[in-house]
């Protein structure tokens, strides 16, 4: 292939042939066109004379520009030009197709499966094998598969980014898994991992190494903090470049449950920025709304955050006492909590009346309030309801006039025995005590506590009502998580000094000690602070600490894909604690919510410790191109240039003609049409090529307009009866009413289809071989779904129907037959019914015989005693099945010139022809009735309605 | 059918070719019938007194007329004798010639009909009307001439005369064979007169020395006389011997048409020095103004 810039020439030689396209052009002005013959009798009077012009017998410029258009045109296309041609190495070395597959990845997902589709596509062309695969999965247990590659197409497609990095451990895999000679193309997310440079050794070793990478930065949002009150939102990318805005949208429920952007905000990197951070300041409410943050317009895991209780900041109720505000400030016991709580969420303070209806997440309780009897329900329902209420004891406490009032009971944690225990008093041979190391159950474990912290007086819980807290007891067994309560701090003689008890989806928890220094120093230290923090954590269903004990397990509630979508992972298995407390994810750990009873935890790629994003760096040797090939994909242009050329001498053609004379453009025309007809001809005949097979072809003529059909009954004679008779009846339908049907259809009811008929006439033959079970499945189906068939004994009801003494073989042979059919209970139709009104007014439904007694379902207005539901109900008030025996095809039955073709019963006085009217009256009212069903039951109504109009 | 110039011997072919012949002749005896129908019927006096059946004039009885020619009933009105004289309806014998050759057989459009067609219409539609009013009509045509007769049956032979002379192939007589032509009898000449004029001329001469009267008749198609080509054309003769070149034909167009009214002047020229008629007709107007002018030109010169 010769190439010449963005084109490429298959067979370039054919390009010389430019070289004459000037002489063309002289040619054709040399040239003149073809002179246009004429007869001309008069021609002898032009001897002699002579045309002085000879300017216009050359072509006009721009037919000649035309022909010279149209020729190079061609040219150029039997030049074979293609446009970004892709230069096809002759490496016949299978391909490898490698992406990093991680979140980073995912923002061009597309864009890098195409380009790998087309990579795969060339080495389609050239024969190569191909194995195309993710760093983010472990290799196969023989390295990469490679197969023909037509066969990765519908793999390629359903290749996904993992929502997390290769880790070392699987570059070190894939490093080992390469021993073959292979190409390799690497689609690298454009981050530094650590192992890669190993694994581009190990490929580069083994043949050609080519890098694609994005040169855009990588962006990654978080982590996002929560800083007094305030979001701090961070995002990190993983290059310096221009100046970048990014808008970041917080996603949660609206108070309806919906979820809806609740608060945007833009972070813009500095020019030389690869960190930025803004401060989203939010009202508590919406704040807590927030389930996660995201990247407008960047569809990758790392643009999304998903938050967890960190980022909400619980409400706090503090309930001043009701005899504060006489003393000092520092002797309040409030001044403490206050202080300690206000960086950890919003404090309200103000009396218990007025905080609860407000729904506060934790309510702290001092020793100055009483609540009163309906408060401390209310308190206890909202406790229950999943609150936090914190109490600190005091003189009141340890005076006993709570603990031992039966209704302040349940605000306790424990018993309290009265009067308190005053340590290291004077009166006292204790000395203050100190802190016992944290039970590790307890929300405050891990938490130290300094040696200046020391408890004066406390108030004691009953013995019984705690178990001993030894430090011997922390075994598994020892029930130290009792409904009754549960110390959360000991001091060093085992004694609690922070109990705990569940109280429905809520807690209580008891400080035995006052919130004011006057009992302790606890409210001095740091501590302090650090326990309400800890305590206001719980609160917020957030983990105190992440476990890390191996059997401590998470289970992921929504996790991550590699484009930031949150789904359901709840059948996903559970993580260990400790590998969430590592905080990196990977193939077993995705980004998401994980959660371990009330406690939620989220995990996310832009977490606290990842906050460098590093640009890959590779080797100097290797060839690293963009993932948007600049040369685009192949594009044969052949095609085109031959169309333009074709256009071209189209429009030659079309010149040539404007140029002649008229006559000559009638003849062209002429010549013109011929062709265009016979270009049409074909068309019609391939239509016509393919006949559609009988079943279909019998369907579509029992769909295309309405059509009566008749069972076949294997007795030629009766079938061809029907036929006609059928025929007739269509034929008087058609002249008498709306309804115009097509020829009759006899029926096979064990290979046809019924749902295409409204209406079977079924003829019985005594010598009919009763159906088979299939059939008979499919006629209860017909009758079930609004078929009618109507059964015609050709007896002339001599057997009568009442009871079983079917005196006729017709007779015998129905009721044989209707022994599998699903028949409703029937009665003989009287006056009054549909079908006596349904078109004609009658009162006798004669056929061949004049005594045309008719059965049908029993009227839904009439008595019946079977409990049975009407099985008409369902189809419009008609009846699935009419039985008689009026023979009543015959009576329809008329040839091609409408002449009656059986003689008849002449039971009444004139004659055949009445009957035989009266006959057809009864067919046009039986297709009516099946055709529109009750609509004439309203008729009783009528001589009302007409005496009524007219007055 | 006659073709390639042979002409068939065998029975059969020469009933096939009779019947080829034959073809055609209805619809131009239908033709020639319906232009003659405007015409008025019956036999036309000629203006002058002679005998026939026709009154012509009352004159004075003069000494020497017979009793018998005295109208009695005009002279009883008077005290003058009168003689009533009568119109001389002497029948004549008229020549038909239409020109058989190749450049008669043209039309420059699909919807009007050949020279050919045109002249042979006239001819016999003229032959009709002359017929009807008693003349004898004979053809000049072709290398037998048909002898001029009268009645109804003589039409019929002066069609086929006519059709016959356009078919014969080789076109031994192109010009009008005027030596059968009876002296003082009248010819109808039929052409285009397209080609050279220098024999005609000798022949008309020659005949109007013996007293021949006649009529010339130049049929043009509206073509011919228009002349609207443009562009390169190559013009060609009907019987393809003759072709001109011309790389821009509509330069032609004005000495073309200078060169066919100096023909036509000729034509003029020529009929007044032998003291015969002529007109131009054109196949693109109503052949029965060109019939009505003969008619007239005939009357005039009897």
């Amino acid at each position: 292939m010769w190439q010449l810039g963005m084109l490429g020439f298959g067979a370039p030689w054919v390009l010389l042939a430019l070289l004459g396209l000037p002489l063309v052009w002289l040619m054709l002005r040399a040239l003149p066109p073809m002179p246009t013959r004429q007869r001309f009798p008069a021609v002898g009077l032009l001897l002699g004379l002579d045309s002085r012009r000879s300017e216009s017998q050359r072509m006009p410029w721009w037919l000649r520009a035309l022909r010279l258009l149209a020729l190079m045109a061609a040219i150029l296309g039997f030049a074979q030009p293609v446009l970004n041609p892709q230069p096809s190495p002759q490496n016949t070395a299978p391909l490898l197709i490698l992406f990093d597959g991680s979140w980073a990845d995912a923002a061009d997902w597309p864009a890098r499966l195409a380009r790998a589709e087309a990579l795969r596509a060339e080495a389609g062309r050239a024969d190569r094998a191909v194995s195309i695969a993710t760093l983010t999965r472990p290799p196969l247990a023989g390295g990469a598969e490679f197969g023909p590659a037509a066969g990765w197409t519908g793999r390629l497609a359903g290749l996904r980014p993992a929502p997390w990095a290769p880790t070392a451990d699987l570059y070190k895999s894939w490093a080992g898994a390469v021993r073959a000679p292979v190409d390799t193309v690497w689609f690298s997310d454009g981050l530094d991992h650590a192992g890669r440079d190993a694994l581009a050794q190990a490929l580069a070793a083994q043949g050609r190494l080519r890098i694609v990478e994005n040169p855009l930065a990588v962006t990654l949002l978080g982590p996002v903090d929560l800083q007094d009150g305030t979001l701090a939102i961070n995002a990190t990318r993983s290059r310096t470049g221009p100046t970048q805005t990014l808008r970041i949208t917080g996603f949660g429920p609206d108070p309806s449950g919906a979820p809806r952007a609740l608060a945007t905000t833009d972070l813009r990197f500095g020019p030389s920025a690869t960190k930025v951070s803004t401060q989203l300041s939010l009202p508590s409410e919406l704040r807590n709304r927030i389930t996660r943050f995201q990247i407008e317009g960047l569809r990758s895991a790392g643009a999304v955050y998903l938050t967890d209780g960190a980022l909400k900041s619980p409400k706090i109720a503090l309930i001043i006492g009701r005899g504060a505000g006489e003393g000092l400030d520092l002797l309040s016991p409030d001044y403490y909590l206050r202080k300690a709580l206000a960086p950890l969420g919003t404090v309200m303070t103000g009396n218990l009346a007025d905080l609860l209806p407000t729904v506060p997440d934790v309510i702290f309780l001092t020793d100055d309030t009483r609540p009163t009897l309906a408060e401390t329900n209310a308190l206890e329902r909202w406790v229950k309801a999943g609150g936090l209420l914190v109490r600190f004891a005091g003189p009141r406490l340890a005076m006993g006039q709570d603990g031992r009032s039966d209704q302040n009971a349940d605000l306790l944690p424990v018993p309290l025995r009265p009067g308190g225990r005053s340590i290291g008093g004077a009166l006292s041979w204790e000395t203050p005590q100190g802190l016992r190391p944290f039970p590790d159950e307890s929300p405050f474990a891990g938490l130290s506590a300094p040696d200046e912290v020391r408890i004066l007086r406390q108030v004691m819980a009953q013995p019984a009502a705690l178990p001993r807290n030894t430090p011997n007891t922390t075994d598994p067994s020892s029930d130290i998580k009792t409904d009754t309560g549960r110390s959360l701090a000991l001091l060093a003689d085992g004694t609690p000094l922070v109990t705990a008890r569940d109280s429905g989806a809520g807690q209580i928890v008891l400080f035995h000690v006052t919130a004011d220094p006057s009992w302790s120093t606890l409210p001095l230290s740091g501590l302090f602070e650090q326990m309400l923090e800890r305590l206001l954590r719980q609160a917020n269903g957030q983990p105190t600490q992440i476990d890390i004990t191996p059997t401590a397990l998470w289970q992921p509630q929504s996790s991550l894909d590699g484009f930031g979508v949150l789904t359901d992972a709840s059948t996903q298995p559970s993580v260990p604690g400790g590998a969430l407390a590592a905080g990196e994810p990977g193939p077993d750990l995705p980004p998401g919510i994980y959660a371990q009873g009330a406690a939620q935890l989220a995990l996310n790629l832009g977490h606290a410790g990842h906050t460098a994003l590093r640009p890959a760096v590779w080797a100097s040797e290797l060839q690293i191109g963009p993932i948007s090939a600049t040369s685009g994909p192949e594009w044969p242009l052949q095609p085109a240039l031959l169309g333009i050329a074709l256009a071209a001498f189209m429009a030659d053609i079309l010149a040539s003609v404007a140029l002649l004379t008229a006559r000559k453009r009638r003849m062209m025309a002429g010549l013109v049409g011929i062709l265009g007809f016979f270009a049409l001809i074909p068309g019609p005949n391939l239509a016509h090529a393919q006949p559609l097979p009988p079943q279909e072809a019998r369907a579509l003529r029992a769909l295309s307009q309405t059509v009566l059909a008749h069972v076949l009954t294997g007795d030629p004679r009766l079938d061809q009866q029907a036929q006609v008779g059928l025929q007739g009846l269509s034929y008087t339908l058609a002249r008498r009413t709306a309804i115009e049907p097509g020829a009759p259809i006899g029926v096979d009811i064990e290979r046809d289809e019924l749902a295409f008929y409204p209406f079977l006439y079924w003829p019985i033959s005594a010598a009919q071989p009763l159906p088979s079970a299939q059939a008979y499945q499919r006629l209860n189906s017909y009758l079930r779904g609004g078929g009618m068939i109507l059964f015609d004994t050709r007896d002339d009801d001599l057997a009568g129907f009442d009871g079983l003494n079917a005196t006729t073989p017709t007779a015998a042979q129905l009721q044989s037959l209707a022994q599998g059919l699903d028949v409703p209970p029937l009665a003989p139709v009287t006056e009054g019914h549909v079908l006596t009104r349904s078109f004609y007014l009658l009162q006798s439904f004669p056929g061949r015989f004049a005594n045309g007694l008719l059965w049908a379902e029993v009227q839904a207005t009439q008595p019946q005693g079977s409990d049975r539901t009407l099985m008409s109900a369902t189809n419009d008030g008609v009846s699935p099945i009419l039985i008689g025996g009026g023979d009543w095809a015959a009576a329809w039955a008329t040839d091609a010139l409408g002449q009656p073709l059986f003689p008849l019963d002449q039971g009444i006085g004139t004659g055949g022809a009445r009957q035989r009217e009266m006959a057809l009256r009864f067919g046009v009212n039986l297709i009516m009735y099946v055709l529109t069903g009750n609509y004439k039951a309203d008729q009783v109504h009528l001589p009302a309605l007409i005496e009524r109009l007219g007055q | 059918m006659i073709t390639n110039g042979r002409i068939p011997t065998h029975p059969v072919a020469l009933r096939q070719s009779a019947h080829a012949l034959a073809d055609p002749l209805p619809s131009l005896l239908a033709a020639a019938h319906r232009l003659a129908q405007g015409v008025a019927a019956g036999a036309h006096g000629r203006r002058r007194v002679g005998r026939g059946d026709e009154f012509w004039q009352y004159r004075p009885a003069l000494p020497g007329d017979p009793l018998r020619q005295i109208d009695w009933r005009r002279s009883a009105r008077s005290d003058n004798q009168f003689v009533a004289q009568r119109e001389w309806q002497a029948a004549q014998s008229v020549f038909l010639w239409a020109d058989p050759r190749a450049s008669m057989q043209f039309s420059g459009a699909p919807n009007r009909p050949e020279k050919a067609h045109r002249a042979q219409t006239l001819a016999l539609a003229l032959a009709l009307v002359l017929l009807r009013g008693g003349e004898r009509v004979g053809l000049c045509n072709g290398p037998t001439p048909l002898a001029a007769s009268c009645g109804r049956g003589q039409a019929e032979a002066l069609g086929h005369g006519l059709l016959a002379a356009t078919t014969d192939p080789a076109h031994t007589a192109p010009l009008p064979q005027l030596s059968a032509v009876s002296n003082r009898g009248w010819v109808v000449l039929l052409s285009d007169f397209l080609d050279d004029l220098a024999p005609f001329e000798r022949a008309t001469s020659a005949a109007a020395a013996r007293g021949v009267q006649g009529v010339i008749i130049q049929v043009l198609d509206p073509i011919e006389e228009s002349f609207p080509f443009d562009g390169h054309v190559l013009f060609e003769s009907m019987d393809g011997i003759t072709a001109f070149d011309t790389p821009e034909a509509a330069d032609l167009q004005i000495r073309y048409k200078q060169r066919l009214a100096a023909r036509k002047d000729a034509l003029t020229d020529l009929a007044r020095r032998l003291g015969w008629q002529f007109s131009a007709h054109s196949t693109g107007a109503s052949a029965l103004s060109a019939l009505l002018w003969a008619y007239g030109a005939m009357s005039v010169g009897r």
